[in-house]
């Protein structure tokens, strides 16, 4: 049989959307209809379909359950798939940041055991790095993980943890040697989250809802066939599955949900405020700065596709983006005016302004502060200096960490 | 849409920013902005001679090289990164836009071959007192006689319009809006030279007392004045952009020279991030650019959108990229001596030269139909 060509494959991917997925709807483009469709059973049994049908891991390698196709494929699905609803929220942390760094450091036989399952669906993983005296710097972890002769036992906390009370495996960096500098004594592991000392609760957001969870690992046994990569060489491979992050992140620019332009513009017209020239500003503004926000997207995405990395250059993208949640919010608010203050609580439409006010704040602080943004542009991509460093060549526990008084570990 | 450039697009780049580095630098630049002209021939020869950059968009049947708005936007982009004082805007981009969105064919033959060699200086005359280049706006008025059309009335922001050999003027013609060619030189055209926020552009007011001139064919003036407007929008945004990368370059260089408390000034947070927000004004401008550009020459149909986008984003965002450069230069950063306050006032006059922010937003308001 001939390979299939480009064109083709496109072609039956759409047709398999079709048939397969439900479509997007206009509300759902500027609501949340997504996240209220899928549950966890509902999207494995998606999932499972789509893996089946040979539209999981495109690009991935066959030998570990992938299609052995090329990233065009990859992205010639992803421009298909953007008019469909998918259950991406359950898989998008294992798809794009925790399987990507297993094709890269992982064994043979954890690539065997891991990268199949995660394609079908069968196994949701999530990411477990921040934890509350480790925000910008993750480097500082306290999470210990000890040796036991032929295993490890870990326990401390972690938390900003996306999809964690669904997972069955997390990639976890832990703490494996105090007396090295905080870099150079850091550990990756798979671990199994249904075992014993493992406890997750939802941690509720200053919008009423809990995306993110809290970890809790109270001596968990994790076998050492589960590092990924080498012993305190953990930094280096939470470092390459950040860069996997970016690039997942960059690849979703188009703005689907909340304060967007064209929602904007249809409530301006629905409350009589489209002939305010002081709204009309607003709008015009928010119109410049959402399309400039897009269009950086999509030039770094075809930049990539010729080859040039954005690298660093996509913090420009997600600096820009909380700059924009925050200005859209304000405009919202703007039109809305008292509604978006008080509401009655039958309409379920209501909230949703009031929501994008709320939201704001943490698109500028999750997956890297803007003052962090900020800093990588400067450093990596302008090559500006480093602030002067204390603790680059200290032992760990000698330093001190989040808002605790004493040293970070005794 | 296409965001990245060939690699033919950019060598022309690399071709336009050598031939600038080396017959204009900054101290060449302070010398032509202190002479009437306020630009320099020998450069303007060598511009059409060696890269044939003055006929970039024009068409070759009209003598041009016969590309698109994309190669004007990066000829555009290296210019205003050099602050060249330069009729570049007026001739090879309003004059040109202008002559090429009319539909007098003959005109075209006859005068494009020789302002895409830059032999004749073109410029384009629409704003009155009020600074607007809405057609509706304009209220010089052309009458016909038994000797052809006569122009009278007062023109200002006319750029380079004591250099320009060739106007191109927008007035009403028996309640119609309709444009005409005047001699530059001809009698019953008086010109003044305006004192200038920006040391490097000649800006002049025009009065016409009954100026000989040529009525050009168009069948939609209107049509055709705003379709010259948004690609010279698109051109102008390119500039702007050039600009704001300069003034991000000199920003970054300087905040890691300067010492100050033992260490770089670029290693302080509060400069860094400065220097960040600067970085990312250019990605999303460039971003932006490089979309209105493509649209001009690949979708007219969303060019009045980007074209808006294009304006209202390069505008204030070299202007306040100009500012912190300033700010970040601390206290060399206002001199007179510095290149800075240069790149400020044509941050501030470009702002301001074919439509302010407010009013480009609310012109952008009524092109997404809000």
């Amino acid at each position: 049989m001939a390979p299939e060509e480009l064109p083709d494959f496109r072609a039956r991917a759409r047709v398999w959307l079709e048939v397969n997925a439900p479509r997007r709807s206009d509300d759902d483009r500027a609501g949340s209809g997504a996240a209220r469709r899928w549950d966890l059973s509902s999207a494995r049994a998606f999932q499972a379909r789509l893996h089946a049908a040979g539209f999981a891991g495109i690009a991935w390698p066959t030998a570990y359950g992938g299609q052995g196709r090329t990233p065009a494929d990859q992205r010639a699905f992803d421009e298909e798939a953007r008019d469909f609803d998918l259950p991406g929220e359950f898989f998008t942390i294992g798809m794009g940041m925790c399987g990507p760094t297993l094709l890269d450091l992982g064994t043979e036989e954890q690539k065997l055991r891991y990268i199949r399952p995660l394609l079908s669906g069968e196994e949701v993983w999530c990411q477990l790095f921040s934890e509350p005296g480790a925000g910008s710097d993750v480097a500082s972890l306290q999470t210990r993980a000890v040796s036991d002769g032929d295993g490890w036992v870990v326990s401390g906390q972690k938390v900003w943890t996306s999809v964690a009370r669904f997972a069955d495996l997390g990639a976890l960096i832990a703490r494996t040697d105090p007396d090295r500098p905080k870099h150079d004594g850091i550990t990756m592991f798979v671990v199994d989250m249904h075992a014993p000392g493992v406890t997750v609760r939802p941690l509720r957001d200053m919008t009423g809802g809990a995306t993110f969870n809290e970890v809790f690992f109270d001596g968990v046994r994790v076998p050492q066939a589960n590092v990924i990569g080498d012993v305190n060489g953990g930094w280096s491979a939470a470092i390459r599955m950040l860069l996997h992050e970016r690039v997942a992140i960059g690849g979703s620019t188009q703005p689907r949900r909340g304060a967007t332009f064209t929602s904007l513009v249809d409530l301006a017209r629905s409350r009589g405020r489209s002939r305010d020239p002081v709204i009309r500003q607003q709008l015009a503004e928010l119109y410049v700065r959402q399309r400039a926000v897009h269009l950086l997207g999509t030039r770094l995405a075809q930049e990539a596709r010729q080859g040039l990395s954005p690298g660093s250059r996509g913090s420009a993208a997600k600096l820009a983006a909380a700059e924009l949640a925050r200005f859209s919010a304000g405009v919202a608010a703007e039109l809305v005016g008292g509604d978006a203050i008080a509401w009655d609580s039958s309409d379920p439409e209501a909230a949703r302004w009031a929501g994008a006010v709320l939201s704001a704040p943490a698109a500028a602080i999750a997956g890297g502060s803007n003052e962090i943004q900020r800093n990588i542009i400067g450093e990596r991509v302008l090559g500006l200096p480093k602030e002067p460093q204390v603790d680059r060549d200290v032992p760990f526990r000698e330093l001190r960490v989040g808002t605790q008084t004493g040293p970070a570990t005794s | 849409m296409n965001l990245v450039l060939t690699e033919e697009q950019d060598e022309l780049r690399a071709s336009v920013r050598r031939l600038l580095a080396d017959r204009s630098p900054m101290s060449r630049v302070r010398q032509v902005i202190q002479t009437p002209e306020c630009y320099d021939r020998t450069l303007w020869d060598r511009m059409a001679a060696d890269l044939g950059l003055q006929g970039m968009a024009v068409p070759d049947t009209c003598g041009g090289a016969g590309f698109g708005q994309v190669e004007v936007s990066i000829v555009m982009e290296e210019l205003g990164r050099a602050l060249v004082p330069s009729p570049f805007l007026a001739s090879a981009v309003l004059a040109t836009n202008a002559l090429l969105t009319l539909d007098d064919e003959d005109a075209k033959r006859e005068l494009l071959p020789s302002i895409a060699a830059g032999r004749v200086i073109a410029t384009l005359a629409v704003a009155e007192d009020r600074g607007s280049w809405d057609g509706s706006d304009v209220a010089t008025t052309a009458a016909l006689g038994g000797d052809g059309w006569r122009l009278h009335g007062a023109k200002t922001l006319v750029v380079d319009g004591l250099n320009a050999d060739l106007l191109v003027v927008a007035a009403q013609a028996g309640g119609e809006l309709a444009f005409f060619t005047v001699d530059g030189s001809a009698p019953g055209v008086s010109r003044t030279r305006r004192t200038g926020l920006d040391l490097t552009r000649q800006l002049a007011s025009i009065e016409f007392s009954g100026a000989a001139a040529r009525r050009l064919v168009c069948e939609d003036a209107a049509a055709a004045l705003s379709r010259a407007v948004d690609l010279s929008w698109v051109a102008l945004a390119a500039e702007q952009l050039g600009g704001l990368q300069k003034c991000l370059d000199m920003s970054v260089d300087y905040a890691k020279a300067r010492a100050q408390f033992g260490r770089p000034i670029g290693s302080f947070q509060a400069v860094k991030h400065l220097c960040a927000d600067m970085h990312v004004a250019m990605e999303l401008g460039r971003s932006v650019l490089r979309y209105a550009a493509w649209a001009a020459d690949e979708a007219p149909d969303q060019l009045p959108e980007a074209a808006g986008l294009a304006r209202a984003y390069c505008s204030q965002a070299f202007f306040k990229v100009a500012a912190d450069a300033i700010q970040v230069h601390g206290g060399i950063g206002f001199t007179w001596e510095h290149d800075a306050h240069l790149y400020y006032r044509r941050a501030k006059s470009s702002e301001l030269l074919m439509g302010g922010p407010a009013q480009v937003r609310e012109q952008l308001a009524g092109r997404l139909a809000v």
